[in-house]
């Protein structure tokens, strides 16, 4: 099908950290460059959700006056606590000094990335960027000698029978000198780059986690801003890893949220339901109890690092932040590395413009030369470590290797199994029943949905999509009792009973975006593909 | 013919209302904020008349801070000609936005004017009749359906027994209901010429309004929450707790 064609010198993909770092990158390099943002959620941060704890790294270096400009980052995380939860009420404080260096956080921000995003927008478009919310880039397109020439914008107005409605409007194509993939974790264009021109070989798998986060209004005398706890242990047993925050940002309201790894092998677990537990600890409930939840969310961590990291530069654009996988998992932060990918890439893209070379191959070396390999390389060992030895004995093999080697140990750990492939049959894994929740601490799925303002337009085809029709009937409910409704944050996946026996039904109008199904299906058999421009979570403050 | 169409800025109908933790106010902080569905029905219904031929030009105006200029700019893109902000601190009361736009239209002269019936977040339902009251001209409310001929508008209204069919002379207001029409998608490349599309900024004070505040907000509660229902085994045991824990038979 032929589209309406729009060119641009670059156009971006997602309108998150990267994307935005990149795009005013671009602007102060030169202000002519016709730059264009697409972003599918309704607004700039609409899908953003992070912690978060920002370090202002690379916003310094970006807007070294970031500080008079009002940028959202404003409460220092000025304590730290790690806290050991060894049981359902019983807990022991890491003291500073056991702990990895790069769990310190002096210097850095407690903030909602989701207002970072809405503030480098604001920046953005009064260099001159286009930014255009409401609009996904559906499919990539290629030219004829197969380099990457834009995306194709999806169709709006299709009905669930896949026929046009009154309100049709078909997508268009958006060409560009220069494209950078900036989706976030598991993009679905970045999924496809990434197979298309090879960029993962001779690398490790990616590793992912899914994190949940819930904003929460608390008592104004339990609040003390700029106090940043992390955690881990109960209520995660046996190979579950994962663990907890709870941020003190301003305004009286605190973050709290937990990151469960997508490599757990138990078919019973659910992150959601781990997560509504863990908020009863002594630990968490100190600050909530009395308190009151204002908003909900989840969204899929790539947490692979440096081992797992693609290639990023390939025929026509960059694959940038964590659609790439640039998250620095050893300090739980993926903001600071995101956006000087995203520099790097418009550093990059403005020497081949301003030397007329078609690729950004100087990328790679750029790169390579920047604080962000170094610190990424540097860290490498964390996660592997986690996954190989333990909590205990990983944790204490960082703390040695980060805090006496400065992460440089001259060895490299890896974790080749893919994290899908961890999943252990129902009959061989211990059988887990959460209680039930008590509605002050800890919720049911569909009240959570509801705080996540989610919403998509009725009528419109299936976005989750099962490449084959009968998998889970044959493998996935007979030998995993259907992990998707378990690990599904938003109680979109649902196996039913009828008349003609059990049958999986896809509530897609309830995704919150967060990309888990995709990853985690034992078959690989779940396509999360974009739904209609503007439709998902709504997050404020996220 | 000129229409003049009037939007409000108001919070997502998809957005959670929060009320601020003091009860002053609802939060709209870093909230999504959007067109009222009502509003954007009326430029769509707007630019149908145009598309038709009826309409030669279009003007969006919006009262309230600089912010309202995102959605008269939503406006354009969907194919208004011109915008005109009225700059104001928060949402002013429907009195005082009916008498801006009353200046505005005297300054206009718009032979058409359309609004949303109410806006999604006060509810009141009142600025479109006041208007109406202002200027002295006839009103159609809650319309589902307008055409225009020879002068003068055919609208049919959405009455609680039915519908209700006015013709009334123009210049005319019409306040729009949710079956007037589906509002198209605003498509990318409008969105960016709608940037270039021409946005005027008045004060009151220009206009020679001064605002008075007839109402004040005391306080803002959430609905009291519901307890939930159970499920009872048999009709005699519906019947006892009715009678003895509801106390309602």
């Amino acid at each position: 099908m032929e589209h309406e064609v729009m060119e641009f010198d670059v156009l971006i993909v997602g309108a998150g950290p990267a994307g935005l770092a990149s795009a005013c990158r671009l602007k102060q390099l030169d202000p002519d460059l016709n730059v264009c943002v697409v972003e599918k959620g309704s607004e700039v941060g609409a899908h953003i959700l992070s912690g978060a704890v920002i370090d202002p790294k690379a916003l310094h270096e970006l807007f070294p006056d970031w500080q008079e400009m009002g940028a959202p980052l404003t409460t220092a995380a000025d304590q730290d606590e790690i806290v050991l939860l060894k049981d359902k009420s019983s807990s022991v404080k890491i003291p500073n000094w056991m702990a990895p260096k790069t769990m310190h956080n002096k210097g850095n921000y407690i903030a909602s990335l989701g207002n970072l995003a809405r503030w480098l927008a604001e920046q953005a478009e009064n260099m001159g960027v286009e930014i255009f919310p409401g609009f996904t880039a559906a499919d990539l397109a290629y030219d004829e000698n197969g380099r990457v020439q834009g995306v194709i914008t999806g169709d709006m107005g299709i009905g669930s029978d896949n026929m046009p409605k009154d309100s049709y409007m078909p997508g268009m194509a958006l060409h560009a000198k220069f494209t950078i993939f900036a989706e976030g974790c598991r993009g679905h264009l970045g999924k496809q780059l990434i197979s298309k021109f090879d960029l993962d070989k001779d690398r490790d798998p990616q590793h992912y986690g899914i994190g949940l986060k819930e904003l929460w209004d608390i008592d104004p005398q339990k609040h003390k801003p700029g106090l940043v706890i992390h955690g881990s242990g109960w209520p995660l047993e046996g190979d579950t890893s994962g663990g907890f925050f709870l941020y003190h940002t301003d305004n009286n309201q605190v973050a709290v949220g937990m990151i469960i790894d997508l490599n757990y092998s138990n078919p019973w677990i659910s992150p959601f339901e781990e997560f509504q537990q863990l908020k009863h600890h002594p630990v968490l409930s100190q600050y909530l109890e009395g308190g009151k939840r204002v908003s909900y969310g989840a969204r899929a961590i790539a947490k692979g690092g440096f081992n797992s990291l693609p290639k990023m530069q390939f025929p026509g654009g960059v694959l940038i932040g964590c659609d790439a996988g640039t998250l620095n998992f050893s300090r739980i932060k993926g903001t600071h590395t995101a956006m000087k990918s995203g520099m790097i890439a418009a550093e990059a893209i403005f020497e081949a413009l301003s030397n007329d070379r078609i690729e950004a191959e100087h990328f790679e070396q750029m790169y390579k030369d920047s604080w962000l390999y170094r610190e990424l390389f540097s860290s490498r060992n964390f996660g592997p470590a986690l996954h190989k030895f333990g909590r205990w004995l990983g944790g204490a093999f960082n703390t040695v290797d980060q805090n006496l080697f400065g992460g440089k140990l001259p060895v490299t750990l890896h974790d080749r199994v893919e994290d899908h492939a961890k999943l252990k049959q129902a009959n061989e894994s211990k059988t887990i029943f959460y209680p039930k929740p008590d509605g002050k601490l800890s919720f049911d799925k569909l009240s959570s949905v509801y705080l996540s303002n989610t919403n998509h337009e009725e009528d419109q085809p299936c976005h989750l999509q099962l490449s084959k029709e009968e998998l889970p009937l044959t493998v996935n409910i007979p030998l995993y009792e259907e992990p998707a409704q378990r690990y599904c944050p938003a109680g979109v996946y649902e196996v039913t009973e009828g008349d003609t026996g059990k049958r999986l039904q896809i509530n897609g109008q309830n995704c919150l975006h967060c990309k888990t199904c995709d990853i985690k299906d034992p078959c690989q058999n779940i396509q999360w593909l974009p739904p209609e421009g503007g439709g998902g979570p709504n997050y404020p403050n996220m | 013919m000129k229409i003049l169409v009037a939007v409000k800025r108001v919070i997502d109908y998809n957005a959670k209302v929060r009320v601020k933790a003091d009860n002053t106010d609802v939060d709209l902080s870093n909230t999504k904020m959007a067109i009222n569905p009502f509003c954007e029905i009326a430029v769509e219904e707007a630019v149908r008349l145009k598309e038709a031929g009826t309409a030669s030009e279009i003007v969006v105006a919006s009262v309230g801070p600089k912010s309202c200029q995102e959605q008269i700019r939503a406006a354009l893109a969907l194919g208004a000609d011109r915008g005109i902000q009225i700059e104001t601190e928060d949402s002013p009361e429907s009195l005082n936005v009916a008498k801006l736009l009353a200046k505005v239209v005297e300054e206009e002269q718009p032979e058409l004017i359309i609004m949303g019936k109410q806006a999604i977040d006060s509810d009141n339902n009142q600025t479109g009749q006041m208007l109406a009251a202002l200027l002295g001209m006839p009103q159609a409310t809650f319309a589902s359906e307008v055409s225009i001929a020879d002068g003068k508008a055919q609208v049919t209204r959405e009455v609680d027994g039915g519908l209700q069919t006015l013709a009334i002379n123009l210049p005319a207001i019409v306040t729009t209901d949710l079956r007037l029409n589906e509002p198209r998608y605003a498509a990318l490349p409008n969105i960016m010429k709608a940037k270039r599309k021409p946005l005027d900024v008045k004060t009151p004070a220009d206009l020679g309004v001064e605002l008075k505040q007839h109402t004040q907000l005391l306080k803002v509660t959430e609905p009291a929450e519901r307890n939930a229902g159970i499920l009872v085994s048999s009709v005699d045991e519906l019947i006892e707790k009715l009678k003895n824990e509801a106390k309602v038979i």
